[in-house]
């Protein structure tokens, strides 16, 4: 039943924009979509962003997983190389901090009438992605270097994915609690 | 339904929100949540606009087609969710400048403009580089527990971090 609904794809594309909405009212709702909670993250003042992140980790990993083991979802982990997944991570951090918003945030940015996110931001994510799509055919090379493909953590550990999952919870949960304790 | 009025919820629970709405992506979509492809998409077809030449034959185009898929209507809902989330709490308002920037690098848009124009180019390239941006790797992928995704998600913060601290304690000082 479930493979079916997935296969309609004008359903498909009104439960993208159902679920885009609830997604940009929680980012709104979180504060998230401000410039000012970002980068208070970023010079470690403000710690929202992570504590929205990693709450959505515990929650999401454990109904995921579950889901899982009963048959009724698939993994889509992403594909990651030494020269995708490190080069890439530190150039992203960099426009991270200079923009201050996220691909994500900014869209919930635009949504508040925040107008460098529109007309800075939002053009310059467009001119980026359209850049590296034209350098792409160039720097293959460079992005299957050191690959290790889409591979979870339980995988490469090779344990139960439970034993991962209690224990990211367990070190989670005592992170929030560290951060409550100092007032963060 | 008083709380929907409100003008912030606790991250805690927004982060859970976000876990539970991942559910339903990945039980009603088979997909996980994600963002920055739909701006790489969205970059294809305006360029196809402007140019009047099709962008299908560019390798990465093959990949990842510029057309509307459920990820870029997901976006699209961000925008409307959020503009309703501001507009029934009273925090809707335009604003050029947002108000740490302007305490640390003063009133001028053009110098905000000019910086979230280059962040942008460099978030643009750097999320297609690692494949993902603070969504796909640091939200939908740690939760599926993606190797590369917590290698992403950790060097987006060291690198971000570093970044900002250099920009307002260097620069901006």
């Amino acid at each position: 039943m479930l493979k079916t609904l997935h296969a309609k794809k004008k359903t498909q594309l009104i439960l993208g924009l159902m679920m885009g909405f609830i997604f940009g009212f929680l980012l709104q709702k979180g504060g998230v979509a401000k410039y000012d909670v970002i980068l208070g993250q970023l010079l470690l003042k403000d710690f929202t962003v992570i504590k929205i992140m990693l709450s959505a980790v515990v929650i999401g990993m454990i109904g995921i997983y579950a889901m899982k083991e009963v048959g009724l979802v698939q993994l889509h982990p992403k594909p990651g190389s030494i020269g995708m997944t490190l080069f890439g991570g530190l150039i992203f951090g960099i426009g991270f901090a200079l923009l201050g918003y996220c691909p994500g945030t900014i869209s919930a940015a635009i949504g508040q009438g925040n107008l460098d996110a529109l007309l800075g931001g939002l053009i310059g994510i467009l001119i980026g992605s359209g850049i590296f799509a034209h350098l792409y055919p160039n720097l293959e090379g460079i992005l299957k270097k050191g690959w290790f493909g889409e591979i979870t953590i339980p995988e490469y550990l090779k344990v139960n994915p439970w034993v991962v999952i209690v224990t990211l919870c367990l070190l989670i949960i005592s992170f929030f609690y560290w951060l409550e304790s100092i007032g963060l | 339904m008083e709380f929907l009025t409100l003008k912030i919820w606790s991250p805690y629970l927004v982060g859970a929100g976000i876990g539970i709405l991942s559910w339903f992506t990945f039980l009603l979509s088979n997909k996980p949540i994600g963002c920055s492809t739909a701006f790489s998409r969205t970059s294809g077809m305006i360029e196809q606009a402007f140019t009047g030449r099709s962008v299908k034959d560019m390798p990465y185009y093959k990949k990842f087609p510029a057309v509307v898929d459920w990820e870029w209507m997901l976006v699209l809902g961000i925008i409307i969710g959020s503009m309703v989330s501001a507009m029934i709490s009273g925090e809707f308002q335009l604003r050029l400048i947002p108000s740490l920037w302007m305490a640390r690098f003063g009133l001028s848009f053009f110098l905000r403009f000019i910086t979230a124009l280059s962040g942008g180019i460099v978030i643009g390239i750097g999320a297609r580089w690692a494949g993902g941006c603070t969504s796909g790797h640091g939200i939908s992928g740690t939760m599926q527990l993606a190797v590369s995704s917590w290698i992403a998600a950790i060097l987006f913060f060291i690198s971000g971090i570093l970044t900002a601290q250099l920009l307002f304690f260097r620069i901006g000082g």
